[in-house]
């Protein structure tokens, strides 16, 4: 089996899906000619065209605005946001429109709109090339939202999106886009949007998260293996719809639970997927569940290794959880 | 899409812009300052020294230098994230500049920012901004405020070919048009939004006429001449102050680096690179002080004085503490 990196994995779902689906078509800026800022288009304007891979001007609205024309035209279009931060000015277009296409249209128009993002920090990128945008999103009904932790799922997840009809934000971890390697099939294969992973089974304590943070906990708890501590690490894969089965069935085998994620901790998905959780399982919860997140700041440059959750961070807050 | 890619390069403009040694002079030596200071943090960079992002303005030196020389020190500039040149040219020394860049304590704004973040309220420099085309409602904004106080500044805003596209570039020239507001707007049209041509992004490849719709005044040239750019704006500049009236003017320059320091640049050609080398503004400042009497001594002079001022900011960026603490200046409990 070939192994990719999340950049490679990303470029052939894309591949894959252009090859049997004339209908897919990527837009965005310097995706075509130049092959993307991260070169996930690489290759793509050479073989399908500049028809189907479209150099745009710098006009996120504009950019996020002609894709829903095209999916309500009968393409399926997969926009890329060169970076997640400059999501913002298309805001107004993917929160009042392409989100509510289904619901004003009475069903006739779904919309399927997939939008690809890269988002997160660790590249001291500063304020501007850094931010974990996805609670905004999450909290916007109609949208999917989708952060693979690595290639396979990657590749998997983009696939499953590129052929189900409602819009999807993907997001993915720049910070690993590279570093992040793993065998991926070639050619065809989904996974199931909504379904979490369990990275690494554990008794004690449950870490859940998703992007760029997988690697922190997987990383957290083999540090804890040598004392003599045991976290089971969730990946949720897909942040909306979540997999609240299979978060409830690993808490309430540990009876406690830590959400890490990048984004701020205010308001961020950490503290719905808690709320989620007392809602259905109050009983069987031994401690109350912590966060461990980014801080309430603008993202930093020089000192962002302040401001992103590590290892060391995460495991001082499971051990306030196990000790409580 | 359907200019050739050979009509890319603007015809050269050979008129002569009436000047003296003692105007050119200092313009040359900030230019020639600017040059310096990106080449030694494109050196810094490629040892890692500096991380992130970082955008070079060789090759476009004659706009921002140009066109600040015809403000007030006291007037507003807001700039992108290309910005390192405007706030050299703003009166921000190269030494909190590549402190910054570096990430020191010493930075301007104590290593908090960045290469596309840089602050100088006290210069009258109001930013590098990191998102293209959101930073024109902001200039408009600073506009806005001069005129309410009545104090008598202008505020200019840069930006590239690329952000003419992006929705705040079109909301903040209508702005500052309907409420007339002493704004000039620069266009530094460097022809390439990162890899993709004028011609793949605008239908009309005139940045200037957007000013039309707005019953604006524009203004189109190229960026070659450093004193021709001074004068140009200058018209600008005074109609804001005179009249409160902003201007929306196009300057066609090149860029000779790649879009960052991770771009090679395979989107154009190296003839059509080296054709506009040959359009060194540099150069040509520096032969033109020449035939206006400074002689090779004295310039030798001013560019050993360069070397000396940029090295000095290279040893202070080295040699300052490290960026230390970001909490006290964002959390207030």
């Amino acid at each position: 089996m070939p192994v990719m990196n999340i950049i490679e994995a990303v470029r052939d779902a894309l591949r894959t899906q252009m090859r049997q689906d004339q209908r897919v078509v990527v837009l965005g800026e310097d995706v075509g000619k130049f092959g993307g800022v991260f070169r996930a288009t690489s290759g793509l304007h050479e073989e399908f065209g500049a028809d189907r891979v479209i150099d745009t001007p710098l006009a996120e609205a504009g950019i996020i605005g002609a894709a829903i024309g095209m999916a309500l035209y009968g393409l399926r279009p997969v926009p890329e946001i060169q970076f997640g931060d400059f999501i913002y000015p298309a805001f107004d277009q993917i929160v009042n429109e392409l989100a509510k296409f289904r619901y004003r249209s009475g069903g006739q128009y779904p919309c399927p709109v997939v939008i690809r993002t890269p988002v997160g920090g660790g590249i001291r990128g500063g304020h501007y090339h850094s931010q974990s945008p996805e609670a905004l999103f999450i909290h916007t009904p109609g949208l999917k939202v989708i952060a693979p932790s690595n290639p396979y799922d990657a590749k998997g997840l983009l696939l499953a999106a590129m052929r189900q009809n409602d819009p999807v934000l993907f997001m993915e971890p720049k910070r690993i886009y590279r570093a992040s390697r793993g065998e991926v099939p070639e050619g065809e294969y989904e996974l199931e949007i909504g379904k979490a992973n369990v990275v690494r089974e554990g008794s004690h304590v449950t870490v859940l998260c998703y992007s760029g943070m997988v690697s922190i906990a997987e990383e957290a708890a083999k540090k804890a293996e040598g004392q003599g501590l045991s976290i089971e690490v969730v990946d949720l894969r897909t942040l909306m719809p979540f997999d609240i089965d299979t978060i409830l069935a690993s808490v309430k085998k540990t009876g406690r639970c830590v959400v890490l994620h990048e984004a701020p901790k205010t308001c961020g998905f950490g503290a719905e997927l808690i709320a989620a959780i007392q809602e259905r399982a109050m009983e069987h919860l031994e401690a109350p569940i912590l966060r461990v997140a980014g801080l309430d700041t603008p993202f930093p440059y020089t000192l962002e290794h302040e401001y992103m959750p590590n290892a060391d961070r995460l495991l001082s807050t499971v051990r306030q959880v196990l000790e409580w | 899409m359907t200019t050739p890619e050979s009509a890319r390069v603007e015809p050269v403009d050979e008129s002569v812009t009436t000047t003296t040694v003692e105007e050119l002079r200092p313009l040359y030596r900030q230019m020639l300052a600017i040059r310096r200071l990106e080449e030694a943090s494109a050196k810094a960079y490629s040892q890692g020294k500096i991380g992130g992002f970082l955008h070079l303005i060789i090759g476009q030196e004659a706009v921002c230098v140009g066109a600040i020389a015809a403000l007030a020190a006291d007037d507003y500039v807001v700039a992108t994230y290309r910005e390192h040149g405007h706030a050299y040219a703003k009166g921000v020394a190269a030494r909190p500049i590549m402190a910054e860049l570096y990430g020191k304590k010493t930075g301007l704004v104590k290593g908090l920012g960045g290469s596309m973040h840089l602050f100088d309220k006290s210069k009258g420099f109001l930013g590098g901004y990191g998102i293209v085309g959101g930073h024109v409602p902001i200039a408009a904004g600073a506009a806005l405020a001069a005129k309410y106080r009545g104090d008598g500044k202008v505020a200019m805003c840069f930006f590239g070919e690329g952000a003419s596209t992006i929705g705040g570039f079109a909301e903040g020239i209508a702005l500052a048009a309907l409420w007339k507001l002493p704004a000039v707007f620069i266009c530094e049209n460097n022809q390439y939004s990162m890899g993709t041509p004028l011609y793949r992004s605008l239908a009309v490849e005139d940045v200037s006429l957007r000013a039309l719709a707005h019953g604006m005044a524009r203004d189109r040239f190229d960026g070659d001449d450093v004193v021709k750019v001074k004068r140009r704006i200058a018209e600008a500049v005074q109609r804001a102050r005179d009249t409160s009236e902003p201007t929306l003017v196009e300057v066609v320059t090149y860029r000779f680096r790649g879009h960052s320091m991770s771009d090679p640049g395979l989107y154009r050609t190296k003839d059509e690179v080296e054709e506009w080398k040959r359009r060194d503004p540099l150069t040509r400042s520096r032969q033109r002080l020449i035939d206006l009497g400074a002689t090779e001594a004295d310039v030798v002079a001013l560019e050993d004085d360069v070397k000396a001022e940029i090295e000095d900011a290279v040893h202070f960026a080295e040699t300052s503490p490290a960026a230390d603490a970001y909490l006290p200046y964002v959390i207030k409990e």
